[in-house]
């Protein structure tokens, strides 16, 4: 059913619907609109879950740690310096196998303090075996929320999810949303069924330490597992669109690119604009498409060197910078064109909440038109 | 009632002979049953009882982190209540792991009041690390952060009120115990499981490698820790102290000599301020619980 809500109350609305046995979290703008309506649902029964208010964000993914392991779905939502906080958490859930759904309604990292948007802190974290999921609209990190379930708990699998859409700019946003029924979502997400749980009647023992005979092979399954997600993810899309008109099979999607010269690489929200500036330029005669990036992790190299194999250049554009050196995107989606002549520019854009409109894309695709990139787009240089 | 000869925590495992911990560890698993669910901080016991694949643990343990112990157990506890599961929680933590890097997920788990035991092996220093000094770590002690030397007379700083912090949380039960009074170590461990809401038990753990003894002189040490003031066993319920262990009180230094830690306070030359700075500590713990037993006079 279309309904006019808010992105936060759709994601809520979605995570109740997965009836997550145990929610575990701790307020962080721009998240805590998620987690109270969580909260909500809860003290109204309708959401029969746990819901444990911790004292920080590590508590928050620790004890989700815990109920998973104990053999429950768990939920919980951050963002930014919660994320920053939950680090090596993060790494331990990844490592312990454990298929956690996390939002992450993406926020800058301080100093200097800001509460806007860009993607530095879930980008931050794409070493850590968490997959990644990116949403352009609300429809998408609805959705996304049921399909990361459904592969996480996978058993060729077991990873945790951060299923991130950008803060402020969704999360606070009202667009329509089509909510899927419960019923609907009782037939695609089956009761979690832990592929290993703590247990009196059968004692295992979870993160055990391993010396240098074991460990190198540990990081390699997980490595693996995550690759094997590719495939789940696919199939988990795919049935999703099936049984509900809304295909998330690809991994990255192609906006009017089949015949593009210029293609842009992007991720979240920044694609719905890129998409209307593309329509105008295109209007103008200018062959400019868009490789939209949904799922960062597993990384889809293949895919992106497939979907760009025809055009003359790529323009990634990064909400994130590995400082010192480029936006991570842009580093990667290099790294997924080894070999090709094609040209590859980069440009960091929208930091902190810097608004990125239709002539910022269309400037960009000047730009990387004229060979000029890797840099820091929409600098105001009267600061500097 | 205990079963004294249930082994949860079964032999095998890497400790060093004579370790405090281990002893405790078994202890423990003794009064606290099979239907538990062990969660380890990192530290000396996390390491020595799993290197993968094998694991010193007969009943369902996890490991995750050093200071989220409190928090993964809240996790669990909450999940076991949602599934209609009745397994208890023991958290087993050393003090590095429970006094300091702990401390905001141990606060955060007792007020919320998750029904678990949290039993803190108290071995007075970060010892998988190599002996560096806690808020556990008891005054004058030398370690490798707080170490003796020609203006130094070690740790500074008395050990921390842990147990009267988590009694300020409002928890039901909180007692101290030692490896020297098994029959009461393990009675106190399965009054707090069979306590409903957040208890905690800290329990008196020697380490022969980082205090500097030999392995056979563990259970001796520990109870001289008691017989001097310098350690009390107790139980507090609601916050207020039930029951105390008394002992005929013998001077600081008898304890303080047998152990390599202190050994800077009695050579090259016996420093008698210091070591009376001690016996007040020790002759206040005295005096605030009433432990001293005098013997009568013929």
């Amino acid at each position: 059913m279309l309904e006019i809500v808010e992105g936060s109350h759709a994601v809520a609305e979605a995570v109740k619907l997965c009836r997550p046995q145990v929610v575990s979290a701790y307020p962080i703008t721009p998240q805590t609109h998620i987690v109270e309506a969580l909260a909500d649902m809860v003290a109204n029964c309708q959401l029969d879950a746990d819901y444990i208010t911790v004292e920080n964000e590590l508590s928050a993914l620790s004890a989700c740690i815990g109920a998973s392991a104990a053999g429950s779905r768990v939920y919980s939502a951050t963002t930014s310096q919660g994320l920053a906080l939950m680090f090596e958490v993060c790494f331990n859930a990844a490592g312990m196998r454990l298929p956690i759904v996390m939002t992450i309604a993406n926020r800058a990292l301080g100093a200097p303090l800001s509460i806007w948007n860009d993607q530095q802190d879930s980008i931050s974290l794409r070493d850590s075996g968490w997959l990644q999921f990116y949403a352009e609209d609300n429809q998408e990190a609805t959705d996304l929320h049921f399909i990361a379930y459904k592969v996480c708990e996978d058993h060729s699998v077991l990873l945790p999810a951060m299923v991130c859409f950008d803060g402020f700019i969704l999360s606070h946003v009202y667009e329509p949303v089509d909510m899927l029924s419960q019923e609907d979502v009782d037939r695609y997400l089956p009761p979690f069924n832990p592929y290993q749980r703590l247990d009196a009647a059968d004692p295992i023992s979870f993160g055990m330490y391993a010396t240098p005979d074991y460990y190198h092979e540990f990081r390699y399954e997980i490595d693996n597992a995550a690759k094997r997600a590719k495939e789940v993810i696919q199939k988990a899309g795919k049935e999703f669109g099936t049984m509900f008109g809304r295909d998330y099979s690809a991994l990255v999607e192609g906006y009017r690119l089949d015949d593009a010269e210029t293609a842009i690489v992007a991720m979240g929200s920044i694609c719905g604009t890129i998409k209307d500036a593309i329509d105008e330029m295109r209007a103008e005669g200018r062959k400019v498409g868009l490789l939209k990036i949904r799922v960062f992790r597993p990384f889809p190299s293949e895919e992106i060197a497939q979907a760009l194999s025809n055009v003359k250049r790529v323009a990634v554009l990064d909400k994130d910078i590995s400082l010192g050196a480029k936006g991570a995107v842009a580093i990667e989606v290099r790294d997924a064109l080894y070999g090709s002549v094609t040209p590859v520019k980069g440009y960091v854009l929208g930091l902190g909440g810097r608004d990125v409109r239709k002539k910022d894309i269309k400037e960009i695709v000047s730009l990387v038109e004229k060979g000029v990139g890797d840099q820091f787009f929409g600098l105001r240089r009267e600061l500097l | 009632m205990v079963d004294k000869t249930l082994e949860l925590f079964d032999c095998g495992h890497r400790a060093c002979g004579g370790c405090g911990a281990a002893l405790a560890a078994r202890l423990v698993m003794k009064g606290a049953g099979k239907d538990t669910i062990v969660v380890s901080a990192t530290g000396c016991m996390e390491v020595f009882s799993t290197p993968y694949p094998e694991t010193a643990w007969k009943v369902p343990w996890i490991h995750s982190l050093f200071e989220n112990a409190s928090a993964v157990a809240s996790g669990i506890e909450a999940s076991l209540k949602k599934q209609g599961r009745t397994e208890k929680v023991v958290i087993m933590a050393g003090d590095g792991a429970t006094f300091d890097i702990g401390m905001i997920c141990i606060s955060g788990a007792f007020e919320r009041g998750h029904d678990f035991t949290y039993i803190c092996y108290d071995n007075e220093a970060y010892m998988n690390t190599g002996i560096q000094r806690s808020g556990a770590t008891p005054y004058d002690a030398s370690t490798t952060t707080s170490p003796a030397g020609s203006c130094s007379f070690g740790n500074k700083l008395p050990k921390k009120d842990m147990p009267q912090i988590i009694a300020a949380h409002g928890a039901p039960y909180v007692a101290t115990a030692s490896i020297a009074y098994p029959a009461d170590l393990m009675q106190k461990v399965e009054k707090a499981i069979n306590t409903k809401g957040p208890c905690y038990v800290q329990v008196h753990a020697p380490c022969c490698t980082g205090w500097g003894f030999e392995g056979d002189q563990t259970i001796a040490i520990a109870k001289l820790a008691i017989e001097t003031g310098l350690w009390v066993n107790y139980e507090m319920v609601d916050g207020k102290v039930v029951k105390v262990k008394k002992v005929v009180k013998k001077p600081v230094g008898e304890y303080l000599t047998t152990q390599k830690r202190f050994r800077h306070l009695f050579k090259p030359k016996r420093q008698d301020a210091e070591i009376a700075t001690i016996q007040a500590m020790a002759d206040k713990n005295f005096e605030k619980y009433g432990i001293e037993i005098r013997l009568k006079k013929e």
